[in-house]
């Protein structure tokens, strides 16, 4: 039983890790492509954007099991095999960065449209910006996506087992489920419910303490709520003092 | 140092034609500076954002420095090397300081220098520097959260000189500050103008700001320019809307038949006790019906309502006594609805306070 767990443990984390990664490579650069090419964007190319939004949606609302079983071909012409841990991290990448850029997306958006009209005045360009001001900003953001991301991939895992790639979904399917191991089961819940707990946990402090560092005195959600009423209230007085 | 010809932007949505900038000339003199005002949807800020291109003009051309830059746009709706070029020696501040949360305050000056490309020891120095001529040398560690609006617009100011910029475009730079701390921020514009013979164009709605730094000012409405001129001058013009603006004296005709009349006193005039002299001169009781004194453009300058008895005329010799002493006079409401007749100074000047965030 030890080994059993201990092996299947390190399954998942090997699977999440990775795809984490792919996601995280993948769907940054994807979410921020959405933001640039949307109208009036930097970039702004309508079909550029469209094209994107439309195959993220597709790949987004796709039952993962189906997805799994749907990219088996690309999956054997990547690892060469369709079986196992290696061959479970395509199709949980694939999903997970649709998922990840969507929520890139709405973190790039909420970034002020001043401080790029400030850079853009400074003579940065398009890159500038990305790397100087939207990535920076919307860091709190994005970590706390990643970690968004990095639970739901804890969950596509558990169906990771019907190609045979073990974890600890897997061993609650076979043994808890199939077995009646009931106790075998409870188990494989409670190590899920620690990992995910310490998962997330992680990730809020990480993000909290880089945006505390920002807006300590939550200065920047209050200007921006002005800001949206400004037109309506008159002259904006705003009393950070 | 900024002139711009024929100045056009039109924005399309939907089919809809917004027209914000309706053919704008305007004439920045090196040194100066020289306010916009106008109300809301009036085209400051178009106007501003067309001076370094953020907003592509629709026609029209913007010069700075001798510099062509509708020439360097190009026709992409993406900024080429040339007009980034030209941009980073172009400073601008920002209503809202737009600084960037995740830097220090001294790597928010930095910004710009990286941009350039500037070694880090090089960018350090330099941001130190500034740092400590807008008064924020302590402050270089700390996050924008932690400072005050004014001190956060000190570092918008700091940071849009890294590039040591001959023009300085200032959008709204006080508004979301408070009258105190308003002036402070003014001042630090008027030292910098001064010391670096800094070239400031700003817009705003506030008339305040006008009267206490620029030199120039020119009044927009709908998109065009509708006055413009050395504030001197404009103080000087009868009927001119800006100065019944920059300076307004209130006060109605107390019966039918008196004469109300607009004196304003420049420079020499000031200083003479002409009241009291037309009132013995001519054996008349003057009532004054409103009063003011204040410095405008570093000028010094008197305005005063006052009321002769009789119409107006009773009181031509009277009038021709102040004209004859220099003084500039508008009489009120000599016919009815007089064209030239000035306007009633409390309606331009509310119309101007009243005003939203940004366009």
């Amino acid at each position: 039983m030890q080994p059993l767990l201990s092996q299947a443990c390190w399954d998942t984390l090997y699977m999440v890790g990775w795809s984490t990664v792919i996601a995280v490579v993948g769907g940054l650069p994807l979410g921020i492509l959405l933001v640039l090419t949307e109208r009036g964007g930097l970039l702004q190319n309508v079909v550029a954007n469209k094209v994107i939004g439309q195959i993220v949606n597709i790949a987004r609302s796709m039952p993962f099991i189906i997805l799994m079983v749907a990219l088996m071909g690309f999956t054997r012409w990547v690892t060469g095999t369709t079986i196992g841990r290696d061959a479970a991290i395509v199709p949980l990448a694939i999903g997970a960065i649709p998922f990840f850029a969507r929520l890139v997306e709405t973190a790039v958006r909420e970034v002020d449209g001043g401080l790029v009209e400030a850079v853009q005045s400074m003579g940065g360009n398009t890159w500038t910006v990305v790397r100087k001001v939207l990535v920076p900003e919307a860091l709190p953001s994005l970590i706390a996506s990643t970690t968004t991301t990095v639970v739901a991939l804890i969950g596509y895992t558990a169906m990771a087992g019907t190609v045979g790639a073990g974890g600890l979904g897997d061993i609650a399917i076979r043994y808890g489920y199939q077995r009646f191991e009931t106790d075998l089961m409870w188990i494989t819940v409670a190590i899920l419910a620690v990992v995910i707990s310490l998962i997330q946990f992680a990730g809020d402090l990480a993000a909290r303490s880089l945006h505390r560092r920002g807006n300590r005195s939550g200065a920047a959600p209050r200007l921006r709520l002005l800001k949206a009423s400004a037109p309506t209230t008159g002259t904006v007085q705003t009393t950070t003092e | 140092m900024i002139t711009t010809s024929g100045l056009t932007k039109v924005y399309r949505s939907r089919g809809r034609e917004v027209t914000a900038l309706d053919g704008v000339d305007l004439h920045v003199r090196e040194g100066e500076v020289y306010g916009v005002i106008g109300q809301s949807g009036a085209g400051k800020s178009s106007l501003i954002r067309c001076i370094n291109l953020l907003e592509r003009p629709t026609s029209g051309t913007v010069t700075v420095a001798g510099e062509d830059l509708t020439a360097l746009a190009g026709r992409g709706p993406r900024a080429g090397r040339e007009l980034r070029r030209a941009r980073s020696r172009i400073g601008m501040v920002f209503q809202h300081f737009n600084l960037l949360s995740s830097r220090t305050v001294q790597d928010n000056v930095e910004l710009p220098l990286e941009i350039l490309g500037k070694s880090g020891k090089e960018r350090s120095a330099k941001a130190l520097e500034l740092l400590d001529l807008v008064g924020l040398a302590d402050k270089a560690k700390a996050y924008p959260a932690q400072l005050s609006g004014g001190q956060k617009q000190r570092v918008g100011i700091a940071r849009a000189l890294a590039g040591d910029p001959k023009v300085l475009l200032s959008d709204e730079a006080t508004s979301a500050l408070d009258p105190e701390t308003t002036r402070s921020i003014l001042q630090l514009l008027r030292d910098l103008n001064r010391q670096l013979g800094l070239t400031v164009l700003l817009i705003t709605h506030e008339m305040d700001v006008v009267k206490s730094i620029c030199d120039s000012a020119a009044l927009m409405e709908r998109g065009r320019i509708v006055e413009s001129g050395t504030v001197s001058d404009l103080l000087a013009t009868p009927g001119s809307q800006l100065a019944a603006a920059l300076f307004p004296v209130g006060g109605d005709a107390s019966a039918e038949d008196r004469t109300v009349i607009d004196v304003t006193f420049h420079g020499e005039s000031a200083t003479q006790p002409v009241i009291s002299q037309l009132s013995r001169t001519y054996n008349i009781d003057i009532s004054i019906l409103g009063a003011a004194i204040d410095t405008v453009g570093g000028l010094q300058i008197g305005r005063m309502r006052i009321e002769l008895p009789g119409r107006y005329e009773d009181n031509v010799v009277p009038i021709g006594f102040l004209r004859e002493k220099g003084l500039q006079i508008d009489v009120l409401d000599r016919e009815p609805a007089a064209p030239g007749s000035a306007p009633v100074p409390k309606e331009p000047e509310t119309a101007l306070v009243k005003e939203g965030a940004r366009l």
